[in-house]
């Protein structure tokens, strides 16, 4: 597994995010109020949206676009609203952040 | 840690609806055991009546499957009937022998059919209509009989006969009383509804006594004989002559109870471990019979045996629906007036439209409508709200859609729109899907519609269409809280007014300390609550509390207004609308040098560059060295102004420096929603001042201020406020109600909605008839002000700010 170093954790603010420019199109990582992190495709499987800029509660992101709320361990978004963001894993290694790409076709957006 | 046992008996509406509720609050508190007497799920009975006309089926009208209650591991013993509870050792016995031990327990027994106890009523073919059982029965009746009568004239004899007739039976409806309905309608409209009933085909005896139900010789009822002599043929009687709470158990088991088990403000009966709720409980001397209050017991109910003890039920003004296809009837509150109280009518008999609204005090305080029901639940909510209607008196009677409504082709009214058409513009949800979703799933408020079909969840102006597809859908089920009384979202049950005062009564000044202090359910809220919070806190203590930038909504974390592309819009301050040739030829090359896509004059007189990469968000601003015109928050927009006494020949004021110090004085200002101004230099209005939350006109001898005005979704113009003579006083006076309004104001509340809740005498006696309170509010707006400062250059200047702007560039590591 190809890990890539991304950033101190505390780089990110908790309930925050932050955009990370990767070859296949940007990522969005989140840190979550308890300090997990998470990785998702920086695309709203709505129309588009950058789920980096959204508001973060619990596990969950709403979009800023039209408020679809995902779930950022698997990507999936909540009901009413069907459809999944791509995830990527993540770890924390000595306070730093670090990002492994995940190529396989996990969900199909809508 | 050992789980309480929990008890519950009887498995209908208010009872299974205390479960969910308590379930939402405290998943694991306890062991649960329904008891029910029926052999079915707890299902939707106000549906019974389409289901007995051939709309609905029974397996559609379930709200609870067995799985949910294999899902929340509630032990359901069904068919089963409790007839004793031994108090002393706590303990249920069920009619088969089966016993269970209870901690708490939940008396949700219901009520039972009045059947009037005349000569022939144990016959067969003489039933009560309660249930699935006595629904089937009606059903099976209808295939082989002819000739039904209902006893009872109220909306579940009405129900009743519309059933029994659509099935191919011979119906009459015998009343005792004067007209229809005499406790939803008055007479008027109680003759206009039997009109309409005859013309369907169903007969009626007004004043008629049932002296006997008579025998034919085989132990079946064949006829039924009135007092005056008539003798009406009947294979099947229902009585539907009102209802009895079924106290029946807790009577026996010493619990007291008078028409009702009596119950105390936190649904508890004499034995504190005991509660009842539903149409059991007696309730300050009121048995409910419809399910919106006993959901309003189920809430209080739940929150006390949650151990929260923050609710309190405190009664429920009641609405009614008849739910006959076909045939608008609405009534709320006390519409039949009397003393003490004025009435407004429109009757067209020809139409079928009559409409009465009772007034007590300048408060809506009763409605009955019939034949255009379309504006029930506005009424509804203003006579719960005890709104002061003095100032839309004129146009009440005519509804909520008195004044223009735009995005939705002009429709008011959901009564004649068909399933196809569009209700939510935004999210593109049709009529009939609403009605689907509200059906299948068993949705009684709009929160629910919202979360299951989407509509009415983006900009809201369908709200109203929304809450009338409930009303007509499920009747007075439907649960149409005003948003003053409504929680503030699914992690507390706290309404806005409540988490306002617990912040300032407890001095409360970080979101953290707020939600525990509040004992929210989420650990960190969700993206209703945060936002409002945050504002809550910072415009209560301003200096002391700390802005939470990740309890923002993205455009006021980052500074500019998120587009549909993920790019972003930048809108310098220009007061006033007065710019110079530096600052457009700054805004000119950050144009070519960021290759902007748009560049446009808005609607507020500056200009707003658009389609800005967000990584360049904080060099165009330093380029453009302007403040930010805070074009993207729930905060001062723009104040508008026109040209003026200086340039125009008819200008008696100079309302572009007006302007230009306001919008100065108030530069860089959150508030519960956006706020918009405009000064116009005389009564031609041109800066359009009467649409905004404070419009400013000059005339010869000072300023004119109205509040409360609105170009939105809904046009409404702004109140006169007061005349005054000086720019100093218009300065003290438009700050002094802003900082009332950022005070008292909701979060997401614009000031005229606001103004239509507290009222404009309110904002008056605080900002106009005291000179201190003026001036305090205005000293107190002042200093909150001179905290802030350009966020921009904040953004530019620090660095934990400046991240979010910074994009991560991937740098691999050695595999591992
Ligand atoms: C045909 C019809 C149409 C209606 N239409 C409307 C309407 O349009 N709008 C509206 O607001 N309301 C309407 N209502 C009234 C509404 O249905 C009731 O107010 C509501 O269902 C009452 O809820 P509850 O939980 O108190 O009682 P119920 O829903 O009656 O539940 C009580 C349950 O307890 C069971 N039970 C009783 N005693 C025992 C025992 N000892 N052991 C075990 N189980 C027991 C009963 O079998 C029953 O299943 C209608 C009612 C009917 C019948
Ligand atoms: C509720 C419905 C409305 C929404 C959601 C809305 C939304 C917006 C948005 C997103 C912008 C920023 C555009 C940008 O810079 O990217 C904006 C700007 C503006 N809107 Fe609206 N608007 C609404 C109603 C109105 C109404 C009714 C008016 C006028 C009567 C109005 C007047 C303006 C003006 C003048 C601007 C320019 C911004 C400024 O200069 O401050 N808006 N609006
Ligand atoms: S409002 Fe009056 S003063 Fe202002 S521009 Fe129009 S006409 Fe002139
Ligand atoms: S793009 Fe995310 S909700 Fe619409």
């Amino acid at each position: 597994m190809n890990w890539l170093d991304i950033c101190a954790l505390d780089e990110i603010n908790p309930l925050g995010s932050r955009v990370v420019a990767a070859p296949g199109g940007d990522i969005a990582i989140f840190r979550t109020a308890s300090d997990e992190v998470f990785a998702l495709d920086d695309r709203c499987p709505h129309k588009g949206g950058p789920l980096s800029q959204g508001l973060v509660f619990g596990n969950t992101v709403a979009c800023p676009l039209h408020n679809w709320q995902i779930d950022l361990a698997s990507g999936a978004a909540l009901a009413p609203d069907v459809g999944c963001a791509h995830r990527h894993l993540t770890r924390i290694e000595g306070g730093r952040v670090q990002l492994a790409l995940n190529s396989k076709e996990e969900c199909s957006p809508s | 840690m050992q789980k309480l046992k929990l008890v519950m008996v009887g498995n209908g509406m208010a009872g299974v609806r205390t479960l969910e509720e308590l379930l939402k609050l405290t998943p694991d508190l306890y062991d649960i055991t329904v008891f029910g007497a029926e052999p079915h799920p707890n299902y939707n009975r106000i549906l019974l009546s389409p289901v007995l006309a051939g709309e609905q089926t029974f397996e559609e009208i379930v709200l609870n499957d067995l799985d949910w209650y294999a899902q929340n591991g509630i032990e359901l013993k069904l068919g089963r009937k409790v007839v004793d509870i031994d108090r002393r050792n706590r303990v249920v016995i069920a009619d088969d022998g089966s016993r269970a031990e209870y901690d708490r327990l939940l008396l949700a027994t219901g009520s039972n059919p009045f059947i009037l106890p005349v000569p022939g009523h144990k016959l067969d073919g003489v039933i009560g209509y309660r249930d699935i059982a006595d629904t089937r029965m009606m059903m099976e009746t209808a295939k082989v009989h002819r000739h039904a009568v209902v006893i009872g004239g109220g909306l579940l004899g009405l129900e009743a006969a519309n059933g029994l007739k659509q099935r191919g039976m011979d119906v009459t409806v015998v009343h005792l009383g004067g007209w229809l309905l005499e406790r939803q309608l008055d007479e008027t409209a109680g003759r206009l509804l039997q009109t309409a009933l005859e013309g369907r085909g169903i007969a009626f005896r007004l004043g008629g006594v049932t002296e006997e139900l008579m025998d034919n010789g085989d132990g079946r009822v064949c006829a039924v004989r009135l007092k005056d002599g008539e003798v009406l043929a009947a294979d099947l009687v229902v009585m539907a002559a009102g209802i009895r709470p079924n106290t029946e158990l807790a009577e026996k088991a010493g619990i007291p109870c008078n028409r009702g088990i009596l119950v105390s403000d936190t649904l508890q009966t004499f034995d504190p471990r005991v509660y009842a709720v539903g149409e059991c409980a007696n309730h300050r001397g009121t048995a409910y019979g419809l399910v919106a209050p006993l959901f309003e017991q189920a809430k209080v109910c739940a929150n006390h045996l949650a151990q929260f003890g923050i609710g309190i039920y405190k009664g429920s003004v009641t609405s009614t629906k008849l739910k006959v296809t076909g045939i608008d009837l609405f009534s709320a509150g006390d519409f039949l007036g009397g003393e003490g109280t004025e009435t407004i009518t429109l009757s067209d008999p020809i139409g079928g439209v009559y409409k009465k609204l009772v007034i007590k005090n300048e408060v809506l305080v009763g409605a009955c409508l019939y034949g255009d029901t379309a504006d029930g639940g506005w009424y509804f909510r203003q006579v719960r709200e005890g709104a002061n209607i003095s100032e839309i008196r004129d146009h009440l009677m005519f509804g909520e859609n008195a004044i223009g409504d735009v995005g939705h082709q002009g429709q008011n009214s959901t009564a004649n729109m068909p399933d196809d058409m569009e209700v939510c513009g935004c999210n593109g949800v049709c009529k009939g899907t609403i009605v689907k979703a509200i059906q299948e799933n068993g949705l009684f408020s709009v929160d629910d519609i919202k979360k299951h079909t989407k509509a009415a969840s983006s900009c809201g102006s369908c709200t109203g269409l929304v809450e009338q597809i409930l009303i007509s859908t499920v009747g007075g089920a439907a649960d149409v809280k005003p948003k003053s009384e409504k929680a503030i979202c699914g992690c507390s049950d706290l309404n806005h007014g409540q988490v306002r005062k617990a912040i300032r009564d407890n001095h409360l000044t970080s979101i953290s300390e707020a939600m525990q202090a509040m004992q929210w359910r989420t650990p960190n809220g969700c993206a209703t609550c945060r936002p409002a919070l945050n504002y809550y806190l910072i415009s209560t203590w301003p200096g002391e509390a700390k802005d939470d930038p990740q309890s923002r909504f993205i455009n006021e974390r980052a500074h500019a207004n998120i587009q549909k592309d993920g790019t972003y819009s930048v809108v310098p301050r220009i007061l006033g609308g007065v710019t110079n040739a530096a600052e457009l030829r700054r805004i000119a090359d950050v144009a070519d040098k960021y290759q902007v896509p748009m560049v446009k004059i808005t609607g507020g007189q500056r200009i707003d560059l658009l389609g800005i990469r967000k990584e360049d968000l904080p060099k165009v601003w330093k380029d453009l060295d302007m403040p930010s015109g805070h074009a993207y928050g729930k905060s001062i927009r723009t104040v508008k102004t026109c040209v003026g006494q200086e340039f125009c020949r008819f200008g008696t004021q100079n309302s572009t420096q007006m302007g230009i110090d306001l919008e100065r004085a108030l530069s860089f200002m959150w508030s519960p929603h956006k706020v918009k101004l405009a000064v116009s230099g005389c009564p031609r209005n041109c800066a359009e001042s009467g649409i905004k939350d404070v419009g400013i006109i000059g005339v010869d001898s000072g300023w004119e201020l109205y509040i409360g005005g609105n170009g939105g979704i809904k046009t409404e113009a702004g109140e006169f406020f007061v005349k005054v003579k000086t720019a100093e006083e218009v300065m003290e006076y438009s700050l002094a109600f802003i900082e009332l309004y950022r005070q008292e104001a909701f979060y997401l509340e614009r000031t005229v909605h606001y103004m239509h809740r507290v009222g404009l005498e309110h904002i008056k006696k605080a900002v106009l008839h005291d000179e201190a309170r003026r001036k305090e509010l205005h000293r107190n707006l002042v200093f909150a002000l001179s905290l802030q400062s350009d966020p921009w250059k904040q953004q530019i200047e620090q660095p934990a700010l400046n991240r979010q702007y910074q994009r991560i560039d991937v740098r691999p590591l050695e595999s591992v």
